[in-house]
């Protein structure tokens, strides 16, 4: 297997992808002559041309709108945004259109669309481009939500999302983009959508993480092995739908749970995963879950600010040793 | 032209009826001899069947219309319901233009283009109903009619949303390198929507084959276009995306059927897009809740002196197009139609309560 | 197609309305849109529209007439059609009830159900305030996780009119998984000490507050293993309560307050039951084996004993007590006790009597009862008995037997298993001695029977080796001649 980032594996599921699919074409600010923001969609003009690598005006409603409706007549698109700051300018399209369309239509179209770009924190651009957006999207029933934290999860479920039939939000972490990791090279390569990942196993203490905060688990982890502390980590991969299955398998070994996240607590992600953990497996909590939050508050532009704003592994560390009483 | 704002409109309408002046008739005469005049310029350059064909939709339309308009004052129908009576010649004289392979999208206000597109009345009925039989299986209603198979791309809730869809529809067909063109609708409030700018722009900077149609039926709900645009002439927007625009009279079916002809033929031979102001009326009010005390009473007879379809069957008659049981006999047909498509929809079931929980996913991840 | 025109719902409140004007006359021609009639609602006069084209047929509302929503006060349709149809059912009322309904289930949502609800206003309350006023939402972020969370719970019962019941009371830790007066225990700490039979009143919790959480469980468990000594915390416990909080250990928690009591102090007497039986069944690995034993000769000899000799009447217990001490002495395996690092054997059978006193149990000691005649063991018995229930026994009469006796068979009690009395290996649960039909050589006759279970200490006793002294002892308490022999 090769070692490369996941800039490269989310190029490579694009690449591979197009290469298999003729309808599948690629529309964006700067995806084509730029060679991507941040070189997501690098050389992809260049194998496929203007024609399937589209570089878009700045209107982000107007070109998640155009790619909906190419979607309902049978093209896959794959819709970048620079960041998933400027998807808030596209949700009429993502909400009231992708995600309904099937439903209202009484199930007559399908849209096989993915929406792609960073999401969450980068480093000090401040509050407007630094939100974590995956439980707005996750809401809503009619769309699926990726978010993957490895080069192998992303580009196998960037190749599962494109070949999916619906409208898939597809969340990457611009401060993960250079992260390396082995990337089996069969083109075949696919992660099923849905499906979690036991990122470690261990038996003290569950963390659940998702996208940046799982190498931040995985590095706690080992920490707290140190200390003489078991620690079991979980990546749902897919948000929506949840594989809350494999977490309530694992809180009913471990009996404890920190859900760590950087986006924003309130009515997130982690409430939802702590809410269906107290519906499914209350009976075997020893603690109270344990969620670690980004700050609630907008993200601010001082390097220290910022720092306190987002979970760290010693912050890890000491939420897994509050839920196992060890302090 | 919010639907959600609808509930307030009506609470709030309890004034006065407006009391105003008659209309001039000199003037209304003057008005409806003008329209014959150019229509009968018109008439010798289409073909007999699509004449009748045309009357025919036109007349279907507003049957069907004042019968959903009945059954909503019974609650057969509820929610909104924005009906079309009185713009009937934008949709017939647009879709008209069409091929089979072309495509058509509209905003909530559906029931004529869907039943120009093929849609049967009987669908559309029992989907205004709420019931199973309808053609988006009970689950879009009044607001959101679908026909795939038909290429109507749906009535769609939020102004101005449709607009950016078929932009995306025209893209898939200049990808594909067919030459299919889309045809979408909205109302002139629309077009102060950020989704109507930029999705002219993208069409005319990649030469995308789109026909925007600007239903202008001059009230925005229950504000008049004046109150609400600082550049009322809504076709002179096209300048600003260097895109072709045309002013047609939408209560001439045969003119607005022409300039949608010379849009199409622009858009299957280069992709290019145009924007389309039809000048229309509606004859009802915003939607069935709607009191309609902004408009005055010599407002509305004025433009029902132009009635499209009064219009359009005085040309055929007197072109020789058509007699009176010629005129009977569609009107017949048509009341036949309508009555079956509300009995259709009385009998057809609800849908099952299973159906909740269908149609959510293509692809359901299931665990 | 002629169409109905009815009483339209003009204003959101509107339930009837009166119609103060006609526009046009029957006859007229009317076209869709075009105002037909002015109608005075509960708010205004607004116009009704024609929704259809034709002529006006029929009106069949008159001026300043009221009627309610829905009903039928024109028709509109062709010159030449029949209205007839219509005509019935507009003069029958039926559709007019049902046009109202529809009308009102579909612009008020009735028809699924709670409108009512919606329609009340309901007041915004003490809580409603105090979370408009409340702090904002913490949330544990960044660097610091948050101790136990001081935020918005507690303002918001701050502001919280006084409720009418008292509250349990104050809340407070205190340690053995106590707060407020309820025991405080994790979900899954409590499934466990279900599962383990633990009484959660006897554990002191670890976890914030003196929660008991999943480690306190484990950790009686293992004490409860390792150590016969009494456990850290003693508490009342006789035999029957122990066997109750096996199955209900959460009683407090979940129905706080339910149930009346009162509580009466610990005697040292209790006390030491609860110690030395806590030490019993936790850690020794009993096991139970049970026999039915025919008593007829047993009865007779005692009968024949006590012809023998009136003033010192024996009992069938003592009988039991003698044929017992006869048995360990052929079974000195079960005349024994585990020591840890040695399995200790005794050369004699001291056996441990239980006697029920006013508060609890006593096992007073007859020594060396393989020794001892019946008479004289009887004798014995009565008179430790007697001491026992005037508390006048010495300790050194009440601890150290090597097996004992508990006879409940007065109470009427068939069989019943015993909780050893370490360090002994086991203790003889003797149930009633009553008649029952039993099968004698191919007869079913009446004998007069007797159930005993011998509670054994695995870790000296093996099945077997139990088994053959309750088949001795069942031998020869069948045919009591064998003590001679």
């Amino acid at each position: 297997m090769a070692v490369i980032t996941i800039r490269e594996a989310l190029n490579q599921a694009m690449r591979e992808e197009m290469r298999r699919d003729e309808s599948i074409f690629l529309m964006g600010e700067e995806v084509a002559a730029y060679q991507g923001a941040y070189k997501v969609s690098k050389g992809l003009l260049d194998e496929f041309g203007d024609k399937r690598v589209i570089d878009s005006p700045i209107t982000e409603l107007g070109f998640a709108g155009l790619g909906v409706g190419a979607a309902m007549v049978g093209l896959r698109p794959i819709i970048e945004f620079m960041t998933f700051n400027f998807s808030i300018l596209a949700t009429d399209q993502i909400i009231n259109s992708a995600a309904k369309m099937r439903y209202m239509s009484g199930g007559q179209f399908k849209i096989p669309i993915v929406f792609r770009g960073p999401n969450g924190s980068a480093y000090q651009v401040s509050s407007q481009h630094s939100q974590a957006l995956e439980s707005w999207y996750a809401h809503f029933p009619g769309l699926k939500v990726v978010m993957p934290s490895t080069p192998a999860d992303a580009k196998g479920l960037l190749k599962s999302a494109i070949r999916d039939d619906d409208p898939v939000i597809f969340l990457e972490q611009e401060r993960m983009y250079g992260s390396k990791g082995e990337v089996p090279e069969t083109e075949d390569f696919l992660v099923p959508l849905g499906v979690a990942d036991v990122k470690r196993e261990g038996k003290d203490a569950t963390i659940v993480a998702r996208s940046v905060t799982v190498p931040i688990a995985l590095k706690a982890a080992e920490e707290l092995e140190k200390q003489g502390v078991s620690v079991e980590v979980i990546d749902p991969r897919t948000i929506r739908p949840l594989d809350t299955d494999t977490i309530i398998e694992s809180v009913k070994k471990t009996n404890r749970v920190v859900i760590v996240e950087e986006s924003h607590q309130f009515c997130g992600v982690a409430a939802e995963i702590s809410a269906q953990i107290m519906e499914r497996a209350f009976d075997y909590l020893d603690a109270p879950v344990k969620r670690l939050s980004g700050a609630d508050a907008p993200m601010p532009y001082a390097k220290n600010l910022e720092r306190l704003a987002l979970p760290d592994v010693a912050a890890v560390v000491a939420a897994v040793r509050e839920v196992a009483y060890l302090d | 032209m919010r639907p959600r704002g609808e509930q307030d409109e009506a609470g709030g309408a309890a004034v006065a009826v407006r009391e105003d002046a008659a209309p001039d008739q000199a003037e209304l005469r003057e008005e409806h001899e003008h329209r014959l005049e150019e229509q009968r310029k018109h008439v010798a350059d289409v073909d007999r069947e699509t004449l009748l064909r045309m009357l025919y939709q036109m007349v279907l339309i507003r049957r069907f219309e004042e019968k959903s308009a009945e059954a909503y004052t019974l609650g057969k129908i509820g929610g909104f319901c924005h009906l079309y009576i009185g713009q009937e010649a934008v949709a017939v004289g647009t879709l008209n233009a069409l091929r089979k392979d072309d495509y058509s999208i509209t905003s909530y206000r559906d029931h004529g283009h869907a039943l120009v597109m093929g849609t049967s009345p009987d669908e559309v009925m029992a989907e205004l109903f709420g019931k199973a039989g309808g053609c988006s299986a009970g689950k879009g209603g009044s607001m959101h009619l679908f026909d795939a198979d038909n290429h109507f791309l749906g009535g769609h809730g939020i102004v101005g949303g449709q607009i950016p869809l078929a932009t995306g529809v025209a893209f898939a067909a200049k990808y594909r390198g067919t030459d299919s063109v889309c045809l979408v609708y909205f109302g002139e409030a629309a077009v102060n929507q950020g989704a109507f700018h930029e999705s002219l722009n993208m069409a005319q900077l990649w030469k995308l084959p789109c026909i925007y149609i600007c239903e202008n039926n001059q009230y925005g709900m229950g504000t008049s276009l004046s109150r609400a645009m600082s550049l009322s002439d809504v076709s002179k927007k096209a300048a600003a995306y260097d895109m072709a625009g045309e002013f047609v009279d939408g209560m001439d079916v045969l003119a607005v059927r022409e300039a949608t002809l010379r849009a199409v033929e622009r858009a299957r031979k280069d992709g290019s897009p145009s924007l389309l102001e039809v000048r229309t009326y509606r004859f009802m009010g915003h939607s069935m809740s709607d009191p309609g005390h902004y408009r005055t009473r010599a407002e509305i007879e004025r433009y029902q002196e132009r009635d499209p379809i009064k219009v359009f069957s005085t040309t055929l008659r007197e072109s020789g197009v058509l007699d009176d049981a010629g005129l009977k006999e569609i009107e017949d047909r048509v009341r036949a139609e309508v009555e079956r498509s509300v009995k259709f929809a009385d009998e057809s079931p609800e849908p099952a309560p299973e159906e909740l929980f269908t149609d959510i996913y293509a692809s359901p991840i299931k665990k | 197609m002629a169409t109905q025109v009815v009483m339209p719902k003009l204003s959101p409140t509107m339930e009837e309305g009166q119609l103060s004007r006609w526009l046009k006359k029957e006859g007229d021609k009317v076209s869709v849109g075009e105002p037909l009639a002015e109608i005075d609602t509960d708010k205004a006069t607004m116009e009704a529209q024609a929704l259809a084209t034709g002529v006006l047929r029929k009106i069949l509302v008159g001026e300043g007439q009221t009627v309610p929503l829905g009903a039928i006060i024109a028709i509109i349709g062709e010159p030449d059609e029949d209205i007839s149809g219509l005509l019935s059912e507009a003069a029958s009322g039926g559709a007019q009830a049902a046009n109202k309904e529809r009308i009102e289930d579909s612009t008020q949502g009735r028809a699924y159900g709670a409108p009512d609800e919606l329609a009340q206003v309901v007041p915004g309350g003490a809580r409603t305030q105090a979370t408009i006023e409340g702090q904002p939402i913490r949330g544990d972020v960044g660097g610091r996780p948050s101790a136990p969370q001081a935020g918005a719970p507690e303002a918001t019962a701050k502001a919280e009119p006084a409720p009418k019941q008292p509250q349990a009371e104050p809340s407070g830790d205190s340690g053995n998984g106590r707060r407020g007066g309820r025991l405080v225990v994790s979900p899954i700490a409590a499934r466990m000490a279900a599962e383990a039979g633990i009484n959660l009143n006897e554990l002191s919790g670890s976890g914030p507050g003196g929660r008991i959480v999943k480690r306190d469980i484990e950790d009686a468990v293992s004490r409860a293993g390792q150590q016969p000594a009494p456990a850290a915390q003693p508490e009342p416990a006789p035999q029957a309560e122990a066997q109750q909080a096996r199955t209900m250990p959460l009683h407090s928690p979940t129905f706080d307050g339910a149930a009346p009591y009162r509580e009466e102090p610990v005697t040292p007497m209790r006390g030491t039951i609860a110690k030395r039986l806590v030490t019993s069944i936790g850690p020794i690995p009993h096991f139970f084996l049970t026999t039915e034993i025919e008593m007829d000769r047993a009865v007779e000899l005692r009968r024949q004993l006590n012809e023998l000799d009136p003033e010192n009447k024996v009992s069938l217990n003592d009988l039991i007590i003698k044929v017992v001490a006869a048995a360990l002495m052929q079974h000195p395996a079960v005349n024994a006790s585990f020591q840890e690092k040695a399995l200790r054997f005794y050369e004699r059978a001291d056996i441990g009597v239980a006697v029920a006193v006013e508060d609890g149990l006593i096992t007073p000691v007859v020594r060396s009862a393989n020794t001892k005649s019946v008479g004289q063991i009887g004798r014995e018995v009565k008179e430790l008995a007697e001491r026992a229930r005037s508390r006048k026994l010495k300790p050194e009469e009440y601890t150290g037997a090597t097996f004992s006796v508990s006879n409940l068979g007065m109470f009427g009690i068939d069989e019943f298993t015993a909780v050893i009395n370490p360090p002994e290996a086991a203790i003889l649960a003797v149930g009633a001695v009553a008649p029952k039909p039993v099968v004698r050589d191919g007869q079913v006759v009446v004998r007069q029977m007797m159930r005993v279970t011998l509670s054994c200490d695995h870790r000296v006793i093996d099945g077997a080796t139990g088994a053959k002294f309750l088949q001795t002892f069942k031998k020869v308490l069948e045919n009591p001649l064998y003590l001679l022999a």
